[in-house]
Order: structure tokens, then C-alpha cells, then sequence
């Protein structure tokens, strides 16, 4: 019945408007928590630069000297470091992210090396285990609001594995932060550090005059204090921006699906609206042929509203 | 002349300031600078920081690890756990130097974390105990 149709549609509506509730809320919660993020960014930069100088320092002062997280091996096994996130609802974000993962894992493997995973976030952890994949650590509710804590754990696991030559390389994977609009998947070698000197040209090139720096203890142990914090560092910042790109990400797909629930209830509406006119057409042609079958013996009737009536009893006759 | 002072954690800058003069205990002892001193590198052990400002009054800061930079007049300290005096908990730093003694007598292999986290709490106490006796 056309009166039934109607109910159906009005309750389509109705959720799908609540879902358009849902998915803006979400929306703009995105956006507050993409500004925090790149906030947080901004705020970690300082430190990320004064080690960045410490280290051209040390670089100028020649105290290049061997250190473990330096070392460059044979590549027997790599392990990667893959940052997703815990909750879905982010359009492309992890899908990139573990897709660019496991290629690089599959071409490796072709070349005869091991691999070992290092997950952070829940998505990239139920793909590779899904798929049987061997998980040498994995890492949850680290990457909505990443802290530097986070980090150095990660960190810590990661150096120490390396440095006890678990695996000769390490490359991080994650969603690098460009602009709201655009964040890109990123692979970056993480371990071993390239030299020193390479890290030291990548700088700002503030480097002082070297011979004036003193170190103490000696340059070698304050490099060898000093790689761990910068290997953290580098995660940390990899961490906030992933965890801006998550944010970003989740804030477009949910402005997509706001925008379809909109398109969705003017749809719907349109229909509900016909729905009910026909039912009101319906119900005022049962009622001018009641009243014309009771009067049927008087002949005032007009021709063309008999004929049109007759016709559209046929038609529903057709339809039930 | 003044040195300028900025205390930064991997998380954002934490404190900055103008000072006459910074005392900080590197690997080989207490290491003092003003003015004019060399370019210098140091890695910090845990202990105060004591960080004489232009009007006299002293600022001190707990710091569990990390490294002083100092080039040209500024003096810049990098730590991921760093604390102000006035913002440590006496109470917390002691139950927490339990905790981790507690946790260090009862586990043979107590990890480096444990010891970490008992150096914390004393250094915490004993930064405090400075900051409280000086008033």
C-alpha cells in the first residue's frame, strides 16, 4: 500500500539523518583534533632541531666515530615499523599505508631476505594477523594523541632488536602529513642512521665554528647518549604526523559521508513526498467513486471524470 | 650581557628565561656557565639545574636526563623528563621511591626502567629538599 511506502521512507529518513548527525559530529571533532595535532607538531620541533645541531656539532668536530645504530650490515632480515590506527572510519588512511607496507614486504622476500613486523596501531595488527603474517611486537591507543613516552618505548624495542642484530634494517611506514588536503605514504630508512655527516647537511647548516666545541664527557659518549634520543625523536615526530594524517583523513571521509546522507535525505524526501500525494490522489478517487456509485442513478456526472475513473480503478486494479 | 636560558622537551618548550648564570652537574662534576663561555656540549647526569635569573632569585630544575648546548649566549637544555621545582610532588616522588625499591628488591632482574625510575624519584626528593630549604 502507498500509505505503508510512505512510513518506510519517513523511518529511512530518520536514520539516515541521525548517521548525518553522527558523521558531522565526527567531522568536526577531525578538525579540532587535526589543528591540536599540528600544534603539537610545531611544539616538537625545537628539540627535534637542537639534536639535529648537537649532532652537526659532533659531525664538524670529526667525532664520527662507530657506533651501533651506524652500522650498516648485509641486509638478512628488515624490520618494519608500520604506523596505522586504531579506529577506522578514515577513508584511505591505513589502506595505504599497509599496502605500500606489504609490497615493499613481498619484493623483499623475492630478494631472499626476512622480515619482521613492528605494528603500532590496532588496523595494521588484525590485517597482517588475518593474513598469518609473524608479529614481533605490536602497539595499541598510541596514535590518537601520541605522547613522547610512546615513542621511546617503541623506540627502545626497536634499538634494542637492532643493535642485538635481530634485523639488519629497519624502514618506517606511515602517513606523511603535507597539507589538510593531501598527506602522502611515506617509507623511510630508520635504522641504521646514515652517517653522521649526512644527518649534519640535512640540518638547518647552523653548524658553529667546529674546532670551538667542547664536549663532555668526550665526543664519543655524547654521541653515543645522544642517537638514541634523536632515533626517538624521529619517531616521535613520525607518530604526530601520522596521527595528524589519521585525523585529516578521517575528517574528509566523514565530510564525504555527511555530504552523501544530505544528498541521500533530499533523495528520499522527494520520494517520501510522491509517495504521499499519490496516496492522497488514491484516497480522494475511492472517495469521488463512492459518492458516484450512490448516486450513480442520477446522470449529472461528467463524461471525462468517469472515464478517468474508471481507468485509474483498472490501473490499481492491476497493481494489487 | 645575559645568558638566555631555554629548557626544551621533546613535547614543546617548557621554560625559558634570562639569567645571569646556569649550574648544571655534567659527567665530571658541576660545570657553571656565563657569558662568554666556549661552545659546549655536555651530557647531563641526573640533578638539578640551578638557574641564577637576572633579579637575583634562582630557578631550579630537576632533570633526569639530557644535554646542555651552550653557543653564543645561550644556554639550551635538552631533556625528555625535566620538572620545575616548584611543580614536584614530595609525596608522589617518595611513594614512587617505594614503589621502585619495593619493585627492585622483589625482581632480581630488575630492568634498567626500575633503576630509572628509582634515580627519578631521589633526584626528585632531593631537588625539592634544595628548593624547600632555600625559602
Amino acid at each position: 500500500m502507498a500509505g505503508g511506502q510512505e512510513k518506510a521512507l519517513r523511518r529511512r529518513i530518520n536514520s539516515v539523518q541521525s548517521t548525518k548527525k553522527i558523521t558531522r559530529a565526527m567531522e568536526l571533532i577531525a578538525t579540532t583534533r587535526v589543528a591540536r595535532a599540528q600544534v603539537r607538531a610545531r611544539e616538537a620541533r625545537p628539540y627535534a632541531e637542537k639534536i639535529t645541531s648537537v649532532i652537526e656539532d659532533l659531525a664538524a668536530s670529526g667525532a664520527a666515530a662507530s657506533h651501533p645504530l651506524l652500522a650498516t650490515r648485509e641486509v638478512e632480515r628488515v624490520a618494519f615499523v608500520i604506523i596505522t590506527s586504531d579506529r577506522g572510519l578514515a577513508g584511505a588512511y591505513n589502506s595505504g599505508v599497509i599496502r605500500a607496507a606489504e609490497r615493499e614486504l613481498m619484493a623483499r622476500r623475492l630478494e631472499g631476505q626476512d622480515y619482521s613486523l613492528i605494528l603500532i596501531g590496532k588496523k595494521a595488527r588484525d590485517y597482517f594477523s588475518f593474513r598469518h603474517y609473524r608479529i614481533d611486537e605490536s602497539y595499541e591507543a598510541m596514535t590518537d594523541r601520541p605522547t613522547y613516552e610512546d615513542a621511546r618505548r617503541v623506540a627502545e624495542t626497536v634499538i634494542e632488536r637492532f643493535e642485538a642484530a635481530e634485523f639488519d634494517e629497519v624502514l618506517l611506514v606511515y602517513q606523511e602529513f603535507v597539507s589538510m588536503g593531501t598527506q602522502r605514504v611515506a617509507m623511510r630508512r630508520f635504522l641504521p642512521l646514515v652517517s653522521v655527516e649526512t644527518m649534519a647537511a640535512a640540518g638547518s647548516g647552523s653548524a658553529q665554528a667546529a674546532a670551538l666545541y667542547e664536549f663532555e664527557p668526550s665526543p664519543g659518549d655524547v654521541l653515543s647518549a645522544l642517537l638514541p634520543r634523536y632515533v626517538e625523536s624521529r619517531l616521535f615526530s613520525a607518530l604526530l604526523d601520522a596521527s595528524a594524517s589519521e585525523h585529516a583523513s578521517r575528517q574528509r571521509a566523514m565530510k564525504a559521508a555527511t555530504d552523501n546522507a544530505e544528498e541521500l535525505i533530499t533523495k528520499l524526501s522527494r520520494a517520501m513526498n510522491r509517495a504521499r500525494q499519490d496516496a492522497i490522489t488514491t484516497e480522494i478517487m475511492e472517495i469521488v467513486g463512492g459518492a458516484e456509485a450512490l448516486g450513480s442513478s442520477g446522470d449529472e456526472v461528467e463524461h471525462d471524470v468517469h472515464d478517468f475513473e474508471t481507468a485509474y480503478a483498472e490501473a490499481t486494479q492491476e497493481q494489487s | 650581557m645575559v645568558l638566555q636560558v631555554d629548557l626544551v622537551s621533546p613535547e614543546g618548550p617548557v621554560y625559558s628565561a634570562e639569567a645571569s648564570m646556569v649550574v648544571a652537574r655534567s659527567a665530571d662534576g658541576d660545570i657553571a656557565f656565563q657569558t662568554g663561555h666556549v661552545p659546549f656540549v655536555g651530557v647531563l647526569q641526573a640533578d638539578r639545574v640551578k638557574v641564577f635569573l637576572l633579579d637575583g632569585s634562582e630557578q631550579l630544575i630537576a632533570v633526569h636526563r639530557g644535554f646542555v648546548e651552550v653557543s653564543g649566549d645561550r644556554v639550551t637544555i635538552l631533556s625528555d623528563v625535566a620538572e620545575l621545582a616548584e611543580h614536584l610532588d614530595p609525596e608522589r616522588a617518595k611513594a614512587a621511591l617505594e614503589r621502585a625499591k619495593a619493585a627492585i628488591s622483589a625482581n632480581i632482574e630488575a630492568g634498567p626502567d626500575l633503576f630509572f625510575d628509582k634515580l627519578k624519584a631521589e633526584t626528585r626528593l632531593k631537588v625539592h629538599d634544595t628548593f624547600m630549604g632555600r625559602d
